[in-house]
């Protein structure tokens, strides 16, 4: 067992080049051939592994026996880039770790600068965030359902679920002007309030939103392709599920209600009266029906956030936090004052080390802050629930059809941007 | 952080304390230190009983290990940590056990043969930190390319300047990465 990574680049280069498309070499007898395994490279540019994900399988004809996931293709290295950046400006550079919850990646970290400096974030930010992150959560599951569907052949609920995807965009987009990324929670609260009108469209919003998961439920639950690609398919018990860390959907699908919003609350989520959906084998229709349970809640939480709204400040009144507002420019010069020194300097954070983890559409987002005492972070770690999620994938498909895999690999949603960062 | 349905954050300081002398009655070279902050506690681990450490808090209730990061120090010595994120789902509790290595001798004990969740998180540490763990089944990078040379994650690691890798470089003789 060699420790050292380095065997020259030539070397490297050469084992990757030994990989030539010519044919096979057959063996001789019938019964050799019976036994031959074959490795295969799929990935990392495939239309189903939902990113840039390269799988090295081991096939025994049809039938996985080994695979490897080698994961790297879209290392950014937004931990290193954040070290760079004083605080506030860090929340638009991991909000890009994981596209398809950004709002969740921003709260994480919000979250964990927040409880180093301890600051108090308003209830009615608190709430604010809240419905973003269930319009998100709903997003992300559409985005998975649309995918997931393309993967097992149903080509048309890729375009419902955009359809409605556009619907989340479009009151993301209106709430901050930004469809993705859209870097609306800061360190204290919310850079804005919402825009008036902006809770009747989200109402009108919640109030299809059940019906059109009705309709997907009738296209897809009773269908019997559907049905035979993930029932019973590719399951993996509870205690092997939590031994790999996995958590979020994949894990209540084996049974275990874990859910960091009822367990652990934050940002006031224990104000909410929601139901966590879980499964009974931990199979792949457990994991697809987990999913599309989740978005009813998340409408229910949604409407019960928009019911109970508390009025009052959208961002901590702490003037070394959070930029006071743009009328006070004009007539306070402690205003100016500490304009200038957020947007220059930045705050600067009490040294410490924190942990905030929270519930992401793909399970536990923790994110990791060392502070040294200046402004700019001296370590961001993101744990990516992809990233560990990911390790569940060999378990899972290990003496399965190559087919079933694609369909496992579909429901585990992983998200390569979150994976690499 | 809000706890609300009455869950204070258990082990509260004193627990801490009491968690650290039990450790300490089992093995007296193992913690080195807690630490209370902001509502958590963190026991300071020697590196060479980390495995064990683990395993005793794992019998004392802590069946999760939720995450793995590394951290470098620089320029305080001993540089690099690695800290491990426990969970109690049964309690709700969460615990930091975290451990320093010198950048001269980075080594520390795998704990993936008892936690298989580490394996993914412990090659990142290595890729990032150049943190050695031992005993870990399969000790590759895991997020750079297999012949990049250095740990970018280091504090001391320059940004930027990364050259852009063409076949050609490699062909006339000049470097291929670095």
């Amino acid at each position: 067992m060699s420790i050292t990574p380095s065997t020259g680049a030539s070397d490297y280069r050469k084992l990757e080049e030994s990989i030539t498309m010519a044919p096979m070499e057959r063996l001789e007898s019938p019964e050799d051939t019976s036994q031959e395994l074959l490795t295969l490279n799929m990935g990392p540019h495939h239309p189903a592994t939902h990113g840039v994900l390269r799988l090295l399988i081991t096939l025994d004809g049809e039938i996985v026996r080994d695979l490897k996931p080698i994961i790297g293709y879209v290392h950014t290295g937004i931990e290193k880039t954040a070290e760079d950046k004083s605080y506030w400006k860090v929340i638009p550079v991991v909000e890009r770790m994981d596209y398809l919850a950004y709002y969740f990646n921003a709260m994480a970290f919000c979250g964990a600068t927040e409880t180093l400096l301890e600051v108090e974030v308003p209830k009615r930010a608190q709430y604010l965030r809240v419905i973003h992150m269930e319009l998100n959560r709903i997003m992300s599951h559409l985005v998975w359902l649309g995918t997931s569907a393309l993967d097992l052949g149903a080509m048309s609920m890729f375009w419902y679920c955009f359809r409605d995807r556009e619907l989340v965009l479009d009151l993301f987009e209106q709430s901050s002007g930004q469809r993705m990324h859209t870097r609306y929670f800061q360190v204290g609260g919310v850079i804005e309030d919402v825009p008036r009108g902006w809770v009747e469209k989200v109402r009108e919003f919640t109030a299809q939103m059940p019906s059109r998961v009705d309709q997907y439920k009738d296209l897809l639950a009773n269908n019997e392709i559907v049905l035979q690609r993930l029932r019973g398919v590719c399951p993996l018990g509870e205690p092997e599920t939590r031994a790999l860390g996995v958590t979020g959907p994949l894990l209540r699908a084996t049974g275990n209600p874990w859910d960091l919003r009822k367990a652990m609350p934050y940002s006031s989520y224990e104000d909410f009266d929601f139901k966590i959906p879980v499964g009974l084998d931990g199979d792949n229709w457990d994991r697809f029906a987990v999913r599309v349970a989740e978005i009813y809640e998340s409408v229910k939480i949604i409407d019960q956030a928009l019911d109970g709204l508390p009025e009052g400040p959208w961002i901590t009144e702490d003037r070394k936090v959070a930029l006071p507002p743009r009328h006070e420019l004009a007539t306070s010069m402690e205003a100016l004052i500490h304009h200038f020194k957020l947007v220059t300097e930045g705050f600067r954070v009490p040294p410490g080390e924190v942990y905030f983890p929270i519930e992401s559409p793909r399970g536990e987002l923790g994110c990791f802050v060392r502070s040294d005492g200046s402004s700019k972070p001296a370590r961001v770690h993101m744990r990516d629930p992809s990233f560990v999620n990911l390790q569940a994938t060999a378990p899972m498909t290990e003496g399965s059809y190559i087919a079933d895999l694609i369909a496992t690999l579909a429901m585990l949603d992983p998200v390569l941007g979150g994976i690499d960062r | 952080m809000s706890f609300a349905r009455g869950t204070p954050p258990v082990p509260d300081a004193t627990g801490l304390e009491l968690l650290a002398q039990e450790l300490i009655e089992s093995d007296a070279a193992s913690v080195l230190g807690t630490l209370y902050f902001r509502d958590k506690g963190t026991l300071l681990v020697n590196p060479a009983t980390i495995r064990e450490t683990l395993q005793r808090l794992r019998a004392m209730g802590f069946g999760e290990l939720m995450s793995v990061h590394g951290v470098d120090y620089y320029p305080e010595e001993p540089r690099l940590g690695v800290h491990y994120e426990l969970l109690d789902m049964d309690a709700l509790d969460r615990l930091t056990v975290k451990l320093r290595v010198p950048l001269d001798a980075p080594v520390v004990p795998s704990v993936t043969p008892d936690w298989p969740t580490a394996n993914h998180q412990e090659r990142e540490i290595y890729d990032m930190f150049g943190v050695i763990f031992e005993g870990h089944p399969d000790p590759r990078r895991i997020l750079m390319p297999e012949d990049y040379e250095g740990h970018p994650q280091r504090r001391d690691f320059p940004i930027g300047g990364e050259p852009v890798q063409f076949t050609i470089d490699e062909a006339e003789g000049r470097s291929y990465t670095r």
